[in-house]
């Protein structure tokens, strides 16, 4: 078919049907059309300029060239409660059925840098994930884990690098060499300051500490992902779905500036750059996301930065599906939008999964829900075929369409950030969190009026009750043993070595050294996570949000 | 003289899409709304509620702390002598807690899912003008 006779014929099929779908809702921000034809495809559209093979630049249809017939992406599940000795068990429980890599949820005094005993901690510790005061407790979290076969991601920001610190130094406990450790600290404090709250420090000493990872790690942990930046908790905060890429995209490109700043070559610590995404319940918006992520990314790299080297081109892409989209009533509806955040999220060519349990917008995931959202993951990749062929939707005018205007749309808000000065520019003038709080509001305004369409809560609901008593409550007994147990450790330490190591890294702090190895040495004297942060608190100030900005 | 709301996020947890959203439908429904910013000391809210002169306070948490911190801003509300101060409470909070939460001084606790005009309702129906 010519291109005029497409014309003509779609102009004759729009003229016919226009009046007849006239009602149909537009549920997604992002307009779609009803379809999709050759003339959404432009006239230069290239395929090896567009896509390309996999495992080539700009790596549209995938970071590998095999991809999943070579290797399934990494199954974790975000998991950590209670104590060490408890988040242990069901690590091992995980491993055991199938999971190829850990995720550890820390509560949130630890990702706060502060002990169990400390007065803010009180009713926090070990509810959202583990409690960890000191190396004592890395080195039960990990009892029976040999760290040289296992990849480990932790969510951790503001202390990421002293918790690095901690898992080097059971490492070398357990025999195991730096260079030989797989894993991933989330390590991206900006998003702390507009969507996720847990920073410590102000952004400047903050970034200093994501920058002297980069460094220690390309030196001495090659296999080590040094950040993993979130745009994930931007989009669960409220962004739009273009928002989640542009956002945290320029949260990346501050973080290569600093570290090009201090020093370091982008070919160097770029391959240490990892991402975390979420998956929502756009289906084929979502697959496009991923495939335009990584060709803007690759461009940038290349373009902006002059990265050679592909690992550094690179994005790869960790998947955790959308939380804030599940809901509490009628929990069991959740299980099959996960299956479908996650179809998205391999057929849009991820790397690494967590799936949600279904009963988290309820409470902490049971063993039966955690093990059902890791089943979910087995079951798409071993009996679904979404996994068969490389980038399955390639071609589609729909997916190509989608994939070009996310690619423009982010590309226009990355310029416009650039224009302020960058990220920490736009997070001081609140610009980010002003646009995120207003696109989360209309968002709750769209499923009250019914616009979008929440099935169980504002459209076939019932008033059925979730049922009750078999949600996970946390043991409120948990922060007594904890502080019994830090305190038994402080009383057997040498606390001689402890003060040596704390005041050489005083020193450090107020220099500009590398903190990696002062870090590392502190913590091999059991210094607490609090004393270790206390030090850095006391040199480098805290950071106060201001509020009134909603 | 409209109604004065503290929207307040007690605790470590820094989820705070919520308590924004709550805070301008408030806003939008014709309340004074205060928002306090996140990680705030159970002190520093009742403070807060004091120096604000306000009627209701919202409390939000997604971190399980609940049990321990909506009872304590209650406390130091009453010891500030703030008696008549609406509390209420939202997040991921199980059924199972609502109970204790309720006889603990919390007016009413709104879970996920919750119309932003049930607050609203809520607000209107217990605060005198």
């Amino acid at each position: 078919m010519s291109k005029e006779t497409l014309k003509k014929g779609l102009e004759g099929y729009n003229a016919k049907y226009d009046k007849a779908v006239a009602k149909f809702p537009e549920r997604a921000a992002f307009k779609r059309q009803r379809v999709y034809t050759p003339l959404d495809i432009p006239e230069d559209w290239d395929y090896e300029t567009k896509l390309g093979f996999p495992g080539e630049y700009p790596f549209t249809r995938g970071v590998q060239p095999t991809m999943y017939r070579g290797r399934l992406w990494t199954m974790r599940a975000y998991a950590g409660f209670s104590t060490a000795e408890e988040s242990n068990k069901r690590y091992k429980l995980l491993l055991e059925k199938g999971q190829t890599g850990l995720s550890v949820a820390f509560d949130l005094p630890t990702q706060i840098g502060l002990d169990s005993d400390s007065q803010l901690s009180a009713g926090e510790v070990g509810k959202v994930g583990v409690a960890i005061d000191s190396l004592a407790d890395m080195e039960q979290l990990f009892d029976g884990i040999d760290l040289s076969k296992v990849s480990t991601s932790m969510t951790i920001n503001g202390p990421a690098a002293v918790l690095l610190a901690m898992y080097v130094a059971v490492a070398e406990k357990q025999g195991v060499k730096p260079e030989q450790l797989k894993g991933t600290i989330q390590n991206d404090v900006l998003k702390e300051y507009i969507a996720r709250g847990t920073y410590i420090f102000p952004p400047r000493p903050s970034m200093r500490l994501v920058t002297d990872t980069f460094a220690y790690c390309s030196k001495n942990i090659p296999h080590w992902n040094t950040i993993s930046v979130g745009a994930y908790h931007i989009r669960e905060a409220g962004s739009s779905e273009i928002q989640e890429v542009a956002f945290a995209f320029a949260c990346a490109i501050a973080y290569i500036d600093a570290a090009i700043k201090a020093g370091q070559k982008v070919d160097d610590f770029a391959p240490g750059i990892s991402w975390i995404f979420t998956a929502g319940l756009d289906f084929f918006f979502e697959i496009s996301k991923f495939r335009a992520a990584r060709r803007l990314w690759a461009r940038i790299m290349k373009e902006r930065y002059g990265a050679t080297v592909p690992k550094a081109q690179m994005l790869r892409v960790h998947v955790h599906t959308a939380g804030s989209v599940l809901t509490a009533q009628q929990p069991m509806n959740n299980v099959a939008r996960i299956t479908w955040q996650a179809m998205s999220a391999v057929l849009g060519g991820i790397q690494s999964m967590a799936c949600c349990a279904y009963d988290e917008a309820l409470a902490l995931p049971t063993e039966e829900s955690a093990t059902l959202a890791l089943r979910t993951q087995q079951l798409i990749a071993n009996e679904s075929g979404c996994a068969d062929t490389i980038d399955p939707m390639a071609g589609s005018y729909l997916v190509e369409k989608l994939t070009d205007d996310i690619e423009a749309q982010a590309y226009e808000y990355i310029k416009k950030i650039d224009e302020m000065g960058g990220a920490v520019a736009a997070i001081e003038k609140g610009y980010m969190q002003g646009e995120m709080a207003a696109h989360a509001y209309e968002y709750q305004r769209e499923i009250e009026t019914g616009k979008r369409v929440v099935v169980g809560v504002n459209k076939y609901a019932d008033n059925k009750k979730a049922p009750e008593g078999d949600v996970l409550t946390a043991d409120l007994t948990v922060a007594d043993r904890q502080i019994k147990k830090v305190n038994a450790m402080k009383a057997k330490r040498d606390q001689k070595a402890v003060d040596a190591a704390l005041a050489k890294l005083k020193v450090a702090c107020e220099g500009t050294e590398n903190l990696m190895p002062y870090l590392i040495e502190a913590a091999k004297t059991y210094a607490t996570l609090g004393e270790i942060c206390g030090v850095m608190r006391e040199v480098f100030g805290e950071y106060q949000q201001g509020g009134n900005n909603f | 003289m409209a109604i004065k709301v503290l929207v307040a996020k007690p605790g470590l947890d820094g989820h705070d899409r919520g308590a924004k959203v709550v805070a301008r439908a408030l806003r939008d429904a014709g309340f004074e709304v205060i928002y306090t910013g996140i990680r705030l000391t159970p002190e520093q809210i009742a403070e807060a509620a004091l120096q604000d002169d306000v009627q209701v306070v919202a409390l939000s948490l997604l971190s399980g702390a609940h049990n321990t911190l909506f009872p304590k801003v209650v406390e130091l509300l009453k010891a500030k002598g703030l008696k008549d101060v609406l509390v209420l409470g939202g997040g991921v909070i199980p059924d199972a807690d609502i109970p204790g939460l309720k006889a603990a001084g919390i007016k009413e606790v709104f879970t996920p899912g919750t119309p932003t005009t049930a607050i609203v309702d809520c607000i209107k129906a217990n605060v005198a003008k």
